[in-house]
């Protein structure tokens, strides 16, 4: 009889294997079968999510906005163009241009499947999404809050592809509740993938996996550095809690290779609600001020000059926008206010009667549908918009490859868009390969794993509806890299034993000292999972550029850093686990620790402020367009559990001049 | 907030093995305390890490009973208010409450169509090995939405 610590031990095969049940996944889950039976073989495939696909990923809670919707107008080099903007002039054209030309495909299958998407009509009046108005598909106007945005009534927008997802693949083909831990390298060729492991939160169960082809996309990474809030309001993170680098983490350990670890996104939002901006700024035209009511990206308008060309951009980089509100908050002339109160009075003038009324009903929707918290924040603090103004705040910093942060794995991109087949910046490992586009669309420099959505890095900006696209691109190519490998036969370089025994090792360490203290949480065998990651955060936000520095860093902090996370490290194999739901926060915790690491070592690595807004080297506090214009990228060894940085070198494939005209 | 569970209200699913909440809670905090061992409330369900609890309403909105609300984060926000909503299959209805007793009301729609009606590929053609190398999808521009491009926009061609 299983119980824990003694788990049943189940061992399956399959050709692919999706690791996470988030927008990426479902896109695959949703392409994939149709492929299959296209392909007449036998394919297998499931899908593992550590929740429930209902509610799962970063779009659990529901959106207010699809972010990326091109339109017949726009063209993906504009979208390519954009992105690399707001990213300081470093990701790849090819990424971003290929998921500019797919991403309104699936944006208008949400809308077929249910999906209300708020409409403009004949007068440019604005109406929900229920009205039964035209279909995007059949040239419906959509509400746009910004060039690339998209009003919609998002609720129950990850319930609705989830549902097609489900039925698509089939429920059989999905096990929820079960969280992957570790991939499999191929015992006779470690540049393959061969398997994963993982363990079910629900039942005492591990479960290994022998694939051909993975497709690992378990979202970004939050909750490395210290929260602003550090109670109750600790899971009031800004991008989902339950996030937490599992995808870099177990890429990295994979041997895959990253890219731009250092970058990381320090969203500016409305303050401890962390609710969103955008509409905000874009859709109700608000403008931030200072303490006495200066905009300050006017005021200070002129510090953009100290990064060109960036700063000279029609719309400035996120990061930049943050440098000049830091400015302000530095000299003290905080609090910084979002004006609420003058964007809705002057909307009052200009709307038609009805849409005033509506007016309201959508400022607050725009919180409802996917961050209630922050409308808690404002029914305590008897906050109506339009009658008292709201305080933002520069969260704390968060890794993540689909927002607006591009930090992930190296991944193939397309072949037909000019994208480099060479490397041309020295000190590349030789058993990497060259170019953009060594292998299937959407696989990583690992033969046969697969990466999408905050998977993929060097391409931010992809938001929901462009991680689903992405999803589906891997689909197609994963499947034809199973037929094209229609002999290979999996064998993991690890014996199952071993593998189970990595994976309970909290269990069994807690099971066998906890009777050596009275207090359950206090015993020097062992450390709770939630120290461990407090610990973790210290060292983070102290010397790593978190908040209590105001993003400040330089190498002899980092190098401090290092010191304590080596140590981390030590310490995490005699992390407790003393039930299923802690052994779930210990693994949680352990891809925390190395994602952190990476971002370490890229930053260390990379000797400039690439990101100035985001972070500052002090002893670097510059952009360096001649030495630093290229790609930071990385591979852990997991014998020595140690980071290698190098350059590649960046091309533009679209003409970014035109940004800065 | 963390979200809370009314325990006049919750009925444990009614004895079976895991709760409505347990099932949808992104974030594994939802627990059924069977015996009662952990609260003292046996077959009711707790949210065993509130400090995690990401506000996102899956177990207040999934709850059969109406049992689970939300007091906002309390390290942050001044008690008092509630916002709690009730979501049918096409539309979903927010009750919001303020500190100072202010009340308001709204409703928004969710989905245009019934809940579990998808046919993922339903009227959508297969998909045709020939074109697996392709750019599109497997329906490619069944939905209109495939932007080709100028190519004169690629300057490294």
């Amino acid at each position: 009889m299983a119980e824990f610590g003694n788990p049943e031990v189940i061992e399956e095969s399959v050709d692919i294997l999706l690791i996470g049940g988030g927008m990426a996944c479902c896109g695959t889950a949703f392409e994939l079968p149709r492929w299959i039976e296209a392909s007449g073989k036998d394919i297998t495939v499931r899908l593992v999510d550590k929740a429930a696909m209902d509610r799962s990923g970063a779009v659990a809670q529901g959106l207010s906005a699809i972010n990326t919707y091109i339109g017949p107008e726009q063209d993906p080099a504009d979208y390519a163009r954009m992105v690399s903007n707001d990213l300081m002039g470093i990701t790849r054209d090819d990424l971003a241009y290929d998921l500019g030309r797919h991403v309104d495909e699936s944006v208008h299958l949400f809308e077929e499947w249910g999906l209300p998407i708020w409409k403009l009509d004949e007068n440019g009046e604005r109406f929900d999404g229920s009205k039964g108005m035209t279909s995007l598909k059949d040239g419906g106007k959509p509400v746009r809050s910004g060039k690339w945005q998209i009003m919609i009534n998002g609720e129950s927008y990850k319930w609705i592809v989830a549902e097609a997802a489900k039925k698509a693949l089939g429920i059989e083909n999905i096990s929820e509740r079960v969280f992957i831990v570790k991939l499999i390298n191929d015992k006779n060729d470690p540049s393959r993938i061969a398997g994963a492991v993982g363990f079910s939160t629900r039942d005492n169960k591990v479960i290994v996996y022998t694939a051909k082809a993975i497709l690992l996309a378990a979202g970004g990474c939050v909750n490395i550095f210290r929260p602003r809030s550090v109670g109750e309001g600790t899971g009031r993170a800004w991008y989902p809690v339950w996030n937490a680098g599992s995808t870099y983490s177990m890429a990295a350990e994979a041997g895959a290779e990253l890219t731009l670890m250092e970058n990381r996104f320090v969203p500016t939002r409305f303050k401890d609600g962390y609710g969103p901006v955008g509409a905000w700024f874009l859709l109700f035209k608000s403008k931030a001020t200072n303490a006495y009511g200066e905009a300050y990206m006017e005021k200070n308008k002129a510090m953009l000059d100290d990064y060109p060309p960036y700063g000279a951009a029609a719309v400035p980089a996120s990061c930049l926008r943050n440098h000049l509100m830091l400015k302000e908050m530095k000299d003290g002339n905080g609090p910084i206010w979002m004006d609420t109160v003058t964007a809705l009075a002057n909307l009052r003038e200009t709307l038609s009667p009805r849409e005033v009324k509506h007016l309201e009903a959508e400022a607050w929707e725009d919180f409802l549908d996917m961050c209630v918290g922050q409308c808690g924040i404002w029914v305590g603090e008897n906050i109506e918009p339009e009658k008292k103004n709201s305080e933002l705040m520069p969260t704390e910093p968060y890794l993540l490859g689909s927002h607006s942060g591009c930090c992930g794995i190296w991944t193939s991109g397309p072949t037909d868009v000019g994208a480099p087949t060479t490397e041309t910046e020295p000190g590349v490992p030789d058993h990497l390969p060259q170019g953009w586009n060594w292998g299937y669309r959407g696989m990583t420099t690992v033969n046969g794993l697969f990466t999408a959505g905050d998977g993929v890095g060097a391409s931010g900006h992809k938001f929901s509806s462009g991680s689903h696209a992405e999803g589906r691109m891997c689909a197609k190519s994963m499947l034809k890299y199973v037929l094209d490998n229609a002999d290979y036969k999996p064998e993991l370089d690890t014996s199952v034993e071993d593998l189970v025994a990595a994976v309970i090792k909290p269990a069994k360490t807690f099971l066998e000292h906890k009777d050596y203290s009275t207090a359950i949480d206090v015993n020097p065998n062992y450390i709770t999972p939630k120290m461990l990651q407090f610990r973790l955060q210290k060292i983070m936000d102290e010397y790593v550029a978190g908040v209590a520095t105001y993003y400040n860093t330089n190498a002899e902090m980092m190098q401090v850093a290092g010191e304590k996370i080596d140590m981390l490290k030590e310490d995490a194999e005699k992390m407790r686990a003393k039930d299923l739901h802690e052994l779930l926060r210990a693994w949680e915790n352990y891809h925390r620790i190395i994602t952190a690491e990476a971002h370490l070592k890229h930053i260390e690595f990379r000797q400039e402020s690439r990101y100035p807004g985001f972070y500052y080297r002090t002893d670097k506090n510059f952009v360096d367009e001649e030495n630093w214009h290229c790609f930071v990228n990385s591979i852990y060894d997991k014998k020595t559990q140690k980071f290698t940085c190098f350059k590649r070198a960046h091309v533009d494939l679209v003409d970014k001049s035109k940004l800065f005209k | 907030m963390p979200t809370f569970v009314r325990t006049e209200k919750c009925d444990g699913c009614k004895g079976q093995d895991r709760t409505a909440c347990m099932y949808i809670c992104p974030h594994d905090l939802m627990k059924l305390d069977k015996d009662g061992s952990d609260t003292g409330h046996a077959m009711k369900s707790y949210n065993q890490e509130p400090e995690q609890c990401w506000e996102c309403y899956s177990c207040v909105k999934i709850c059969p009973q109406n049992a689970i609300e939300c007091r906002h984060y309390a390290d942050v926000v001044p008690l008092g208010g509630s916002v709690q909503p009730l979501r049918g299959t096409d539309s979903i209805m927010w009750t919001i409450k303020f500190r100072n007793g202010t009340m308001k009301r709204f409703k928004f729609p969710i989905r245009t169509t019934a809940e579990g009606s998808i046919d993922p590929y339903a009227g959508k053609a297969d998909a045709d090995m020939a074109k697996i190398e392709d750019n599109g999808f497997f329906n490619h521009n069944e939905q209109n939405g495939y932007r080709a491009g100028d190519r004169s926009e690629l300057i490294n061609l």
